[in-house]
């Protein structure tokens, strides 16, 4: 790889999303590579190596014990073979580092119950919130309003007001763990997208848009440094005007808007780490 | 000692799962509970310590957030009933699969073979119901005691403690192998078929009983330590090889028909006759554009897409199984249909799936024939199923659709295809083509056999009991595979085998002696196979169905990377033999020989069935109504018939736009739900070339005759590829029969009439497809769809599914059904004919008549090809198909689904034969569109549809009103564009 910004994609053991996830990541100028998660614990490739991290979409074990539950486990007691170095250790650095991660769907699951998101005190370990099945009750894929909180450090939505992007989940209804966990999320910005009715274009708890009842609206959440950031919908499935729903009718750019989330961190890299 | 743990939602918390149960509760058996609560219950039954399990329960199975757990105590007691629901001894438990690998992350350390984790679900059933109703639920909507336990408790006997049961599978004795003399009478011959459940006719058994006798097989027999008597092993495995399913007998017999003038012709092999003839012919024609690659000899058709990558497709039926399972079945059938085109060629990788069901009513309310589920219950679980399958795959179900039929109450369809892209070379040697050879290892990767799925679904269910494992039902689970195709497409890319093909119908005895084909025989040892539990017979193992299993060839130069890469990935690989040159299928078992068999005979010996097939045409009485007085209430009432409605509902929940590359979604239009033709994808990222994806099914016709049932279905397939932008220069279909048993014998008399429609459909299929130049590229049959027991016969509709597949140049000239703009001029394309003969309206007022709609081919190619011409130009601002509730149907829903009003005069539909404004609105005729086109490029579009049979009728509005002018100028409909979507969208809402 050269020296510009590098990109790494995780998958393995169900994850989906990865090829549109990397392919995201080049469009906006990034070298990618897709790891399976088996590389980082043969200890073939290390985080340290790359510069922005992607969780993506997908069905982690199945979802089995819970959405991204039984990945969550692995990432926090999994440990590098040989070095014997636990795989959380290379996480955490890599936030200390100052790079960014994004988690998409599945992966920003991951990174909430891993506690990555929204590490309220700087405490990378602890879950204080959750994503839970839909009220609905349903797996649904549906195009969703988002209204992006302007006033939030996340480093992916800078220069973004309203996106529209598709949900595809069963379990994304965004839980707080209490009323102050809630508060401080919301005081400090970090609930960074929120869905929004489409003719008040403010949030809304009504379904269809919002789509799982997620408290407050919630859509996606970024950590204190906003440099972490995870979202339910997809933005790595509106990179064209043909993404859209509705392209054979509404007149589009040719590029889709969840592309300038790539193009963001993107920059954010250029700007401060390279 | 085993722990239960039970992980409940904390208080304050919704139970949104709960509540579905609830509701289905209510709205499937009319029960009026007060509400549900589920708990998830693990069973571990391993060597650890409360604390460690402390740490598991707190850990990985459960959510600090939202749920609380108890440890070997009830977590809640607040209930009236309680039920707890878990698995047989022996089914798959895919989450206590996965709860084990969490336990040994967590806990650094690997537990024991047989340490398992169990799971299971309590539902606590607040509410005013008695045991009857308490039974009702377990058994009619939470179990499936096929592959179930359960057990009810009431409040008042209810202990306050946990009783812990471990599902284990107890194997009862030594793997045995039995040797059967084969020279016994006739009719015993006959009854060890029926009772092992071969199902091998006495042709057939007499052929085997003669190879048997053969000195030069006994010769050779007793060098590798057998005798003149046949092993359980080989009789099931050429059971399996000679089945229907593999061999497919009724498509390759000979057929004595007779057609409605007595004359009588012998067709030896349809398959041949029509299907194969046809393809050769289309692909003789094209010349140098043909884009077949592989065509009937593999598991899936190959064709071109482009130079660096082709196409490969299939679609497969899941019937039985679904009908006793549905979720289970339906699972096991798109993610066993996945497996098609993996294991095609080199192996490709699955882009798209396509699922067509078919159903009774989801409101039948007569009472339940024995032993059959309710449609509803069908359809959620089929529904069910298949997403699992399909999402967690992460391919996307990008089209499909669901048909209504009473007789579909005997057995459902479900129709799973699944589409793949590959590179056209793969380490400098074309991907479609593999070939193992002698010295090569057997290499059986992904899932474990156990006893699923020995048999498939010919089991009664009186052999099940607790401690026996189920041997009907397999369940799929999407994960395994989707690991193990994540390794495979590595090797594959790494040129790591030579041939891959997948374990389906007949598992190992299937993939392992087809594969041995190519090289000229194989070398087995089951006892190198990995099991789920011990205490299988050799037999077992060999035919067993178990999923998401793989057999390779795998050179030896590869074979030590191989197995590395696979356990580096956590793919279970192992290696069960070698292929040869020998001649022979070779089996053994413990170094013993159990199973040794000419290649020739066991591929070929299969004898021709002879079969007698009669054409009657039927006459129905022609019905005589009057014409309605409002005909807005009638397309209301069309709008919402089953077969005509809304499935978004079912739709929402399969993603169809995962891996990034949907065009045309299954649902588009101004609000993203009005319905689409057919599905257009961008397989590969950086490319503007786009594959279209549709399907033609129209069983209701082939009540009057299933020649043309036949070429409507295929002319739907190809006309919805047509009204998105696909071309006839770069289509092919798949065929896929799913008839009711043809063969006459004392249970089915009518079986030469019944054949006479199968081979009226073929028929049709080389007519048409040879008039249109779609090739057919691989297809399917499932003969016996019947339901017999007692004196109660349910018959299905014979229904022929055609799905095709195609390429458009550049996906930005891709075409939607919906309106686009006020003032766009309205056009119908194609002519309309008296053919009302099985249709929609025609059976909304209880009949049926006898004009079916016919395809006129020469017309309608010309027509199609024109309106690609038009759609290459940019001309058509929307393009829907008209089919079932003709052009009313279409007219309506191409409105509500742009938002915009339409006004049209029905004086300027092109008509033949028709005098009626509720026949012209109603009628079937195939091979027609509507199509809305801008005022400004109206001259040019007409100017490229010159010859063909084309009319503007109107012109999309710029309010919500939908007028329609009929043939005597009077207005006829005139309503409001949402009442015509109220009525389309509400028959299925909620109900899912």
């Amino acid at each position: 790889m050269g020296k510009g910004v590098r990109s790494i994609v995780i998958s393995g053991y169900g994850t989906n999303c990865e090829v549109e996830m990397a392919y995201a990541c080049k469009l906006a100028g990034a070298d990618v590579e897709i790891v399976h998660i088996s590389e980082l614990i043969y200890g073939e490739k290390r985080l340290d190596d790359y510069h922005f991290l992607n969780f993506p979409g997908g069905f982690l074990d199945g979802d089995d014990l819970g959405a991204a539950k039984a990945a969550a486990n692995r990432w926090r007691y999994a440990r590098v073979k040989n070095t014997g170095e636990p795989l959380f250790e290379q996480l955490l650095r890599f936030i200390n580092d100052g790079k960014p991660i994004l988690g998409v769907c599945n992966g920003f699951q991951l990174m909430v119950k891993l506690g990555l998101l929204p590490a309220l005190n700087g405490n990378y370990n602890e879950q204080v919130a959750t994503l839970s099945y839909n009220d609905s009750g349903r797996f649904e894929d549906r195009w969703v309003y988002l209204k992006v909180d302007k006033e939030s450090p996340c480093i992916f939505t800078k220069g973004l007001d309203t996106i529209y992007l598709p949900v595809r989940h069963a379990e994304g209804k965004f839980i707080p763990k209490d009323e102050p966990t809630l508060n401080l999320i919301e005081e400090r910005h970090l609930a960074v997208l929120k869905y929004i009715h489409n003719e008040t274009k403010e949030p809304t708890m009504e379904y269809p848009f919002n789509p799982n009842g997620s408290t407050a609206a919630i859509a996606g959440i970024c950590d204190p440094t906003g440099r972490l950031f995870g979202l339910m919908p997809h933005p790595e499935v509106y990179l064209f005007f043909t993404h859209h729903p509705r392209w054979t009718r509404e007149d589009l750019p040719a590029e889709g808007l969840g592309l300038a989330v790539f193009y963001n961190a993107i920059e954010y890299i250029k700007e401060n780490l390279l | 000692m085993p722990f239960r743990v039970e992980v409940g939602f904390k208080e304050g918390i919704r139970d949104a799962q709960g509540e579905k149960i609830a509701k289905k509760i209510r709205n499937f058996l009319g029960i009026d509970v007060k509400g549900v609560k589920s708990i998830f219950v693990y069973t571990i039954d391993a060597d650890l310590t409360e604390e460690e399990v402390e740490r598991i329960a707190s850990g990985p199975f459960s959510d600090p957030i939202i749920q609380r757990f108890s440890i070997n105590e009830p977590l809640e007691g607040d209930f009236d009933f309680l039920i707890e629901v878990g698995f047989r001894p022996g089914v798959t438990d895919n989450v206590g699969r996965t709860a084990k690998e969490a336990i040994e992350c967590l806990l650094g350390k690997r537990l024991k073979e047989e340490e398992k984790v169990y799971t299971s679900i309590l539902y606590l059933i607040k509410g005013d119901l008695n045991e009857k109703d308490a039974e009702r639920i377990a058994k009619d909507l939470l179990a499936n005691t096929l592959i179930n336990r359960y057990y009810i408790i009431s409040r008042k006997d209810w202990d306050g403690k946990v009783s812990i049961h471990l599902p284990k599978v107890k194997s009862i004795r030594e793997p045995q192998v039995l040797k059967i003399d084969l020279n016994i009478p006739d009719d015993e011959l006959l009854k060890l078929s029926k009772d092992r459940l071969l199902a091998l006719n006495l042709k057939e058994m007499k052929t085997i009983q003669r190879y048997f006798n053969d000195k030069r097989v006994i010769e050779e027999r007793k060098e590798v330590g057998l005798d003149e008597r046949i092993t359980d092993v080989e009789i099931e495995a050429i059971a399996q090889t000679w089945s229907e399913h593999c061999k497919h007998k009724i498509f390759n017999g000979i057929i004595h028909y007779t057609d409605e003038n007595g004359k009588e012709t012998i067709i030896n092999s349809l398959f041949d006759t029509y299907i194969r003839r046809a393809t050769e012919e289309i692909r003789r024609k094209k010349g140098k554009d043909d884009f077949c690659l592989s065509v009937f000899s593999d598991n899936a058709g190959v064709i071109k897409f482009n130079d660096d990558f082709n196409l490969v497709f299939k679609v497969e039926t899941h019937n039985s199984p679904s009908a006793l399972d549905p979720y289970g079945g339906a699972l096991t059938g798109i993610v066993g249909v996945n497996r098609d085109p993996f294991g095609t060629g080199k192996g490709a990788k699955l882009i798209f799936n396509t699922d067509i069901f078919c159903f009774a009513s989801p409101f039948y309310n007569r009472p339940l024939p024995p032993r059959l589920l309710h449609p509803r219950r069908i359809f959620y679980g089929v529904r069910e199923g298949v997403e699992h399958g399909g999402n967690k795959s992460g391919i996307p179900t990008v089209n499909g659709c669901i048909v209504f039929d009473e007789r579909y109450l005997g057995k459902p369809l479900v129709y799973c295809g699944t589409g793949g892209i590959m590179p056209s070379k793969i380490s400098g040697e074309p991907s479609h083509i593999k070939r193992a050879r002698p010295g090569d290892y057997i290499v059986m990767t992904g899932g474990r056999i156990g006893k699923d799925g020995i048999h498939g679904a010919t089991f009664s269910s009186e052999e099940l009991h607790e401690g026996s494992p189920t041997a009907a039902v397999q369940i799929g689970d999407p994960i395994t595979q989707k690991k193990m195709f994540d390794f495979l497409l590595i090797a594959r890319d790494r040129g790591w085998y030579n041939s891959i093909t997948d374990n389906g119908a007949g598992g190992l005895s299937c993939s392992v002696g087809e594969m041995a084909r190519e090289s000229g025989g194989a070398e087995l040892h089951l006892d190198r196979a990995p099991l789920k539990y011990a205490g299988l017979d050799p037999w077992e193992i060999l035919v067993s169905e178990s999923q998401e299993r793989m057999t390779l060839s795998v050179p030896k130069e590869h074979i030590d990377k191989f197995l590395e890469l696979a356990e580096k990935m956590d793919v279970e690989a192992t290696v069960l033999g070698r292929f040869t040159d020998s001649g022979k299928f070779h089996v053994l078992y413990k170094g013993k020989t159990v199973l040794y068999l000419d290649m020739e005979f066991f591929h070929n010996g299969v004898p021709k069935r002879e079969m007698i097939a009669k054409w009657d045409p039927p006459r129905y009485e022609e019905p005589d109504f009057p014409p309605p007085d409002d005909l807005t209430e009638t397309l209301k009432i069309m709008l919402g018939r089953l077969n005509i409605c809304s499935k978004e509902e079912v739709v929402r929940q399969y993603d169809h736009e995962v891996q990034g590359g949907s065009v045309i979604k299954p649902l588009v239009g101004i609000s993203n739900d009005g319905p689409s033709d057919a599905a257009v994808i961008r397989p590969i990222l950086e490319s503007h070339e786009g594959v279209v994806v549709s399907n033609g099914i129209c069983p209701r016709y082939g009540d009057i005759d299933t020649y043309h049932m036949t070429a409507c279905a295929l002319d739907e397939a190809i006309r919805n590829a047509i009204s998105v932008g696909g071309t006839l220069r770069h289509l092919a279909v798949l065929d896929n029969f799913c008839w009711c048993d043809p063969i006459l014998s004392e249970k089915t008399p009518d079986g030469p009439y019944k054949l006479a429609k199968l081979v009226r459909a073929n028929q049709a299929l080389y007519d048409y497809t040879t008039a249109y130049g779609v090739p057919c590229i691989s297809g399917k049959d499932s003969m016996k769809n019947d339901y017999h027991i007692g004196n109660i016969k349910i018959s299905i509709p014979p229904t022929i599914l055609f799905s095709a597949i195609g390429k458009i140049e550049d996906v930005r000239k891709a075409v939607t059904m919906d309106v686009k703009r006020p003032g766009d001029l309205v056009y119908v394309l194609g002519m309309t004919y008296n053919e009302l003969g099985a249709s929609e309206y025609f059976l909304q007022n209880g009949a049926i008549g006898n004009n079916v709609p016919k395809v006129r081919a020469k017309a309608a190619k010309r027509l199609y090809e024109a309106l690609n011409t038009a759609i290459e130009n940019r001309l058509i601002a929307s393009c829907h198909d008209i089919s079932d509730g003709g052009l009313g149907v279409c007219l309506a829903e191409k409105a509500f689904s742009g938002g915009l009003g339409i006004e049209v005069d029905l004086r300027y539909v092109p008509k033949d034969g028709i005098d009626r404004d509720d026949y012209l609105l109603f009628s079937e005729s195939q091979s027609r569109f509507l199509v809305t086109v801008h005022p400004k490029d109206k001259d040019a579009f007409e100017e490229i549809m010159k010859g063909c049979i084309f009319s503007q009728i109107g012109k999309v509005r710029d309010d919500r009103t939908f007028k329609v002018i009929g043939l005597n100028g009077d207005v006829i409909i005139l309503t409001d564009i949402y009442e015509l979507k109220e009525a389309w969208q509400r028959t299925l809402r909620g109900l899912f």
